[in-house]
């Protein structure tokens, strides 16, 4: 956004295509990557396999018949899939919300001048207290708390409102001090420089300052997502059922682990494209990198 | 419910009566040589004593008292039945989902308010039952839900259980709400929501129910019990010849008449407590 056109780096034939790894193949080197992984996994499957426990712990965890129950749920257990939605809108709505109250508290947290010192102590004491209180707590807190006090429309939220509050406090915290390193990595001589074009202070920073920052940290801003994905199943304790909490059910009932199998596939299927995409970022980012030095 | 396991030991219980002498050899007496349930010849986990696993808190009138020698009802039936195996008792903590964990267990047997079902019984041992429940619903007086009489008038009000309790199962298989029902990680978690109103009702045993009302929950009242003919069992690692020395102490202190008395001392208050038709 702040690049003159053609400042955009282009990635260029060699070093584009130049990936980690991809030096050593050859004909010999794929056929020693597959048999040292072939060997890899067959040694950890065969001390699994051979373990004296090891048909307890498949029936108790893998035995299809649990799997398939669990995952759409019977007369007396809710489906494990069903639950996973509500974890999934908590995450996609908490998700919008970090993004927005972390940008303004790194902000204020950059505000120079005494006269804003106040503001400046609220966003280091905000970040401060909520990436030092573990979340359970703070969804204790918020749920249990504020229905408590009998206040008129903050007493009388539902329990996913009051969870998804939660994650919102606690990771807009950590998320704050992501965007602070961002906004921190684009050097001053880039603010001195659009404030001598006659940009405002918060010009430069929104037309100079955040477009870079905000590219430079997306990458730990995904990270720090696939955390908030699993941490979703923490809002069980307030009394909503998610697919954590879908699993415990089950598990209770039938006495059988295979329901938290379940959940942990449905977290997996939706964090490891988010996680793979984070890398390709990453690579991305680090093709640039490299190109804008040989410039 | 159907599922649920209905053991004909219950009716002794019920009657009072006593029945013929077991025939099993595991009398606590005078056990000969071959006696298997003998002191020295069981295999306990610690040697020499009988380790019983519960979970922490542990709640009246269930357990009182301190972890190192529990009383409450099932904290003296424990102790009794150790006495009968003339085994030292020593309590350890065990989480309910840990229950039923695969592999080695640290504990001889554990108590803690386990319903016996089918389903569970293919992943564990259970003892004989030792004591019948009933469910029961709890809610704040002057509420909506307080003027229900029978179960067909609680299906549109909102219900909370402790999660992995067969109150939950009782929600959904025989109240069947409207509304889905919370689920909490602990009882003192669904009373919070209770007190909170964040639900209408919360359901668990007969007997914690009353012990809320009475202790816990101000201007709290017990709608009613439902009966489900469920037992509450102790759990064994499935195969452990152990439950038959521990069944066999069951069966006499049931035929002479010291489960029924320690169910008057510790539960008797908590048991009288209209039935929801």
């Amino acid at each position: 956004m702040g690049f003159p056109p053609g400042a955009e780096p282009v990635p260029s034939g060699p070093s584009g295509s130049r990936g980690r790894g991809s030096r050593m193949i050859g004909g010999r080197g794929i056929l020693i990557s597959s048999a040292s992984t072939i060997i890899f996994f067959a040694v950890i499957a065969l001390a699994v396999a051979l373990a004296p426990g090891s048909s307890l712990v498949a029936e108790r965890f893998f035995d299809p018949y649990h799997l398939n129950r669990s995952l759409f749920g019977t007369v007396t257990t809710p489906s494990v899939v069903g639950a996973f939605v509500l974890n999934i809108k908590m995450f996609l709505i908490a998700e919008v919300f970090i993004l927005i109250l972390a940008l303004v508290v790194a902000i204020v947290r950059g505000i120079p001048g005494p006269v804003f010192f106040p503001f400046r102590a609220v966003a280091v004491g905000y970040t401060d207290l909520f990436r030092g209180v573990p979340l359970i707590l703070v969804l204790y807190i918020i749920g249990f708390g504020l229905p408590g006090l009998g206040l008129k429309f903050f007493s009388s939220q539902s329990e996913v409102t009051y969870g998804v509050v939660a994650l919102v406090l606690v990771y807009s915290a950590y998320v704050a001090e992501v965007y602070r390193a961002g906004i921190d990595s684009v050097h001053e001589s880039q603010t001195a420089a659009a404030r001598s074009l006659g940009l405002s202070r918060w010009q430069a920073m929104r037309f100079v300052v955040l477009p870079q920052a905000v590219r430079r940290v997306i990458p730990p801003l995904l990270n720090d997502f696939i955390g908030l994905q699993k941490d979703t199943a923490l809002i069980s304790v307030l009394g909503p059922i998610e697919a954590a909490r879908a699993a415990n059910i089950y598990a209770a009932e039938q006495f059988n682990y295979g329901s938290f199998v379940i959940a942990a596939f449905l977290f997996i299927i939706v964090t490891i494209p988010l996680a793979r995409f984070t890398d390709r970022l990453i690579e991305r980012d680090q093709r640039r990198r490299r190109a804008g030095a040989a410039l | 419910m159907r599922k649920l396991l209905v053991l004909t030991a219950s009716l002794v219980l019920l009657a009072g009566c006593a029945e013929e002498p077991s025939n099993q050899p595991s009398s606590s007496g005078g056990g000969g040589d071959k006696d298997p349930c003998a002191a020295k010849s069981l295999s306990t986990v610690a040697k020499g004593t009988l380790t019983v696993g519960t979970d922490r808190p542990a709640f009246e009138p269930w357990f009182k008292g301190s972890p190192k020698a529990y009383s409450g009802y099932e904290g003296e039936v424990a102790t009794e039945v150790a006495k009968r195996l003339k085994l030292p008792i020593k309590w350890v903590v065990e989480p309910f989902n840990k229950a039923y964990a695969p592999g080695p267990k640290d504990w001889d047997f554990d108590i803690n308010q386990i319903t016996i079902t089918e389903e569970r019984e293919r992943a564990v041992d259970f003892s004989d039952g030792y004591f019948e429940n009933n469910q029961g619903v709890l809610a704040l007086e002057g509420t909506p839900v307080a003027e229900a009489k029978s179960i067909s008038d609680l299906e549109d009000y909102q219900f909370g259980a402790q999660v992995g309790t067969t109150s939950l199962a009782f929600i959904n298989s025989t109240i069947q709400p409207t509304a889905e029902a919370k689920v909490f990680d602990t009882t003192n978690d669904a009373v919070s929501a209770l007190k909170n109103s964040q639900i209408d009702a919360l359901v668990t045993d007969v007997v914690t129910t009353v012990y809320l009302r009475d202790f816990v929950v101000k201007k709290s009242l017990v709608l009613g019990q439902y009966p489900k003919t469920e037992q509450f069992g102790m759990v064994f690692e499935e195969d452990n010849p152990l439950v038959e020395c521990v069944n066999g102490a069951l069966q006499k202190m049931k035929s002479d008449g010291t489960l029924e008395k320690l169910e008057q001392k510790f539960l008797q208050q908590y048991l009288e407590v209209p039935t929801l038709e």
